[in-house]
């Protein structure tokens, strides 16, 4: 009797082994993987692409992916030193080692403008560093236009395509305003798409998670990429990163969309909206509906306008300013002289578009600075200004954040003539 | 003699003490990778270093930088032996891939109390203790 009931036990204990094996097979093999992707896998293609399958299979097993899917085209974040230190240097100088990509893939912004840092006050350390990141890129194949408008100088998808993009703010855009399909990728995950030309399938990638569950009624006029801005704080902050159809916006200009695009990603870590007769995604328009008026609208402006501080950093493109944002500063800035640090950050392409139109040297005349491949957000000038002023929210945000500086949200035309302004405190 | 059965996000074998939070971890921004010490304000383990634990936590937070910082941290000698999570995501599984510390979720994690000698089998997608 005491054997039978122990045989008994010992069986049940093989049987719940059996079964728990079975079930974490099950788990672990969940994905379907092509004979050519189970190669990638075991290393048959070299260590880069070995270590980026083994990330993108992990990730789509987290998501419940079924498959893996080719992209066309691959953004990388993660390129500011800054940010990435010795080790993630090393992380990308191991990859270039046997990593080539297989998509076009492009960068997003350095720490540093590549050619005119020393002009903008960059240690040469930093330099040495920053180029050294940008040639382990280089060496793996990707174009080096360092940029977070990846859309304005040739990586511009088409509708309904598969990409795997990092940088929020180019993320919304392309899904929402181009009809792209991307995940919000983090800087190693889209370098392993680049590597391999996959992605795994799911979130955003699928018809049933791009459909708005909210919608939006603006009951204000929105114009100009400030108030853009503004707007795109408050839905983020509602909302969170739940897609929404918007209503109520009459035009709204490319740029205008850009600052949106920014703006509602980093407040509230939105991956797609809709926005009615401006976006050209399908969507079912959803009964619960939330109300933006003017006055949150003006809420939030307020937020993002310090009243006690003395603007000595004043800044545009953020994101990147495209060609007829710099022309209309060299309009604005025409004849006059600015008598603060005034930065111009862009694509180095829209800086040699600008070059060949003369509008940089207006601008430069009037003693504003290009700062080309770099952003306000990456370089590393935490402690440099005590007050910056931009027309981007998603300036606003990081300035405020991760530089502690303190910010003013103005129109690029109130930003040229602050620029102008005499400083009250001369340092 | 306890068993957790959860999934392999990375395999591997480690043993040691098991450092347990409800809150979010943020790689970037919330440890310093010079020390493995927690300086976000206000967050549970705040002042705590993760070096050398296996650190047991829902999930990630914040910036998708932090998969490096994890990187960063193993390179220098002040990342965790192992991770438990409840729920991974993408900068926690991107950041133990690349750094290879064995990591496994799907995990229990209130059944693990702070400081528990634990053992986890990334391989196996396991978690051990007494």
């Amino acid at each position: 009797m005491m054997i039978k009931s122990h045989n008994f036990y010992f069986k049940k204990i093989l049987f719940l082994k059996k079964f728990n094996k079975k079930l974490f097979k099950k788990i672990g093999e969940k994905m379907l993987l092509t004979k050519e992707e189970q190669e990638m896998l075991k290393g048959k293609y070299g260590n880069a692409v070995k270590k980026s399958m083994e990330i993108l299979v992990a990730l789509g097993e987290i998501y419940g992916a079924e498959k893996l899917i080719r992209v066309s085209s691959v953004q990388v974040a993660g390129v500011s030193y800054d940010n990435l230190g010795e080790s993630g240097l090393e992380y990308l100088s191991n990859l270039s080692k046997d990593g080539r990509v297989k998509v076009l893939t492009t960068l997003n912004p350095a720490g540093m403008d590549l050619e005119n840092y020393e002009a903008l006050g960059i240690s040469e350390d930093f330099a040495i560093k920053q180029k050294m990141v940008i040639d382990s890129f280089a060496k793996m194949g990707v174009i080096t236009t360092c940029t977070c408008t990846p859309y304005l100088i040739g990586n511009t998808p088409n509708f309904n395509q598969h990409i795997a993009w990092s940088e929020s703010s180019a993320v919304a855009y392309a899904n929402s305003v181009l009809g792209a399909r991307t995940n919000r990728e983090g800087g190693p995950s889209a370098l392993a798409s680049a590597l391999t030309g996959r992605t795994p399938l799911y979130g955003l990638h699928l018809d049933e998670n791009r459909i708005a569950k909210i919608k939006i009624i603006v009951k204000t006029q929105i114009k100009g990429t400030q108030n853009f801005g503004a707007l795109g704080k408050v839905i983020g902050e509602k909302i969170k990163s739940t897609p929404c159809y918007i209503i109520g916006i009459n035009e709204a200009s490319m740029e205008e969309l850009k600052s949106f695009s920014a703006s509602i990603a980093t407040y509230g870590g939105a991956g797609i909206f809709h926005m009615e007769n401006i976006t050209p995604n399908k969507t079912v328009i959803p009964l619960e509906e939330l109300i933006v008026t003017k006055k949150e609208i003006e809420k939030a402006l307020n937020e993002m306008n310090m009243g006690d501080c003395e603007v000595d950093f004043v800044s545009v493109g953020c994101p990147h300013a495209s060609i007829a944002e710099i022309a209309k500063l060299a309009d604005l800035l025409n004849g006059k002289k600015v008598k603060k640090e005034f930065w111009i950050t862009t694509a180095r392409p829209t800086k040699k578009i600008a070059d060949m139109s003369g509008y940089s040297k207006i601008i430069e005349t009037a003693g504003a600075k290009f700062a080309s491949d770099t952003c306000c957000v990456v370089a590393p000038i935490k402690g440099r200004f005590k007050c910056l002023a931009t027309d981007s929210a998603k300036g606003c945000y990081y300035a405020y954040s991760k530089n502690q500086s303190k910010i003013k949200i103005m129109s690029v035309e109130n930003l040229v003539k602050e620029a102008c302004k005499e400083p009250s405190v001369v340092k | 003699m306890a068993k957790l059965i959860g999934r392999k996000i990375f395999g591997g074998i480690a043993m040691g003490e098991a450092l347990v939070t409800k809150q979010g971890i943020s790689f970037f921004g919330g440890i310093d990778p010079s020390t493995g010490v927690v300086t976000e304000s206000g967050h549970e383990l705040e002042g705590k270093s993760i070096s050398g634990k296996i650190l047991v936590f829902p999930q990630g937070k914040g910036s998708t930088v932090g998969s490096y910082a994890l990187y960063r941290m193993k390179k220098e000698g002040t990342a965790p032996i192992a991770l438990v999570n409840k729920e991974c995501e993408t900068i926690v599984a991107v950041g133990a891939i690349i750094s290879e510390i064995p990591c496994v979720d799907k995990i229990d994690i209130l059944q693990i109390k702070n400081g528990q000698k634990i053992k986890v089998d990334g391989e196996k997608g396991i978690v051990i203790f007494d």
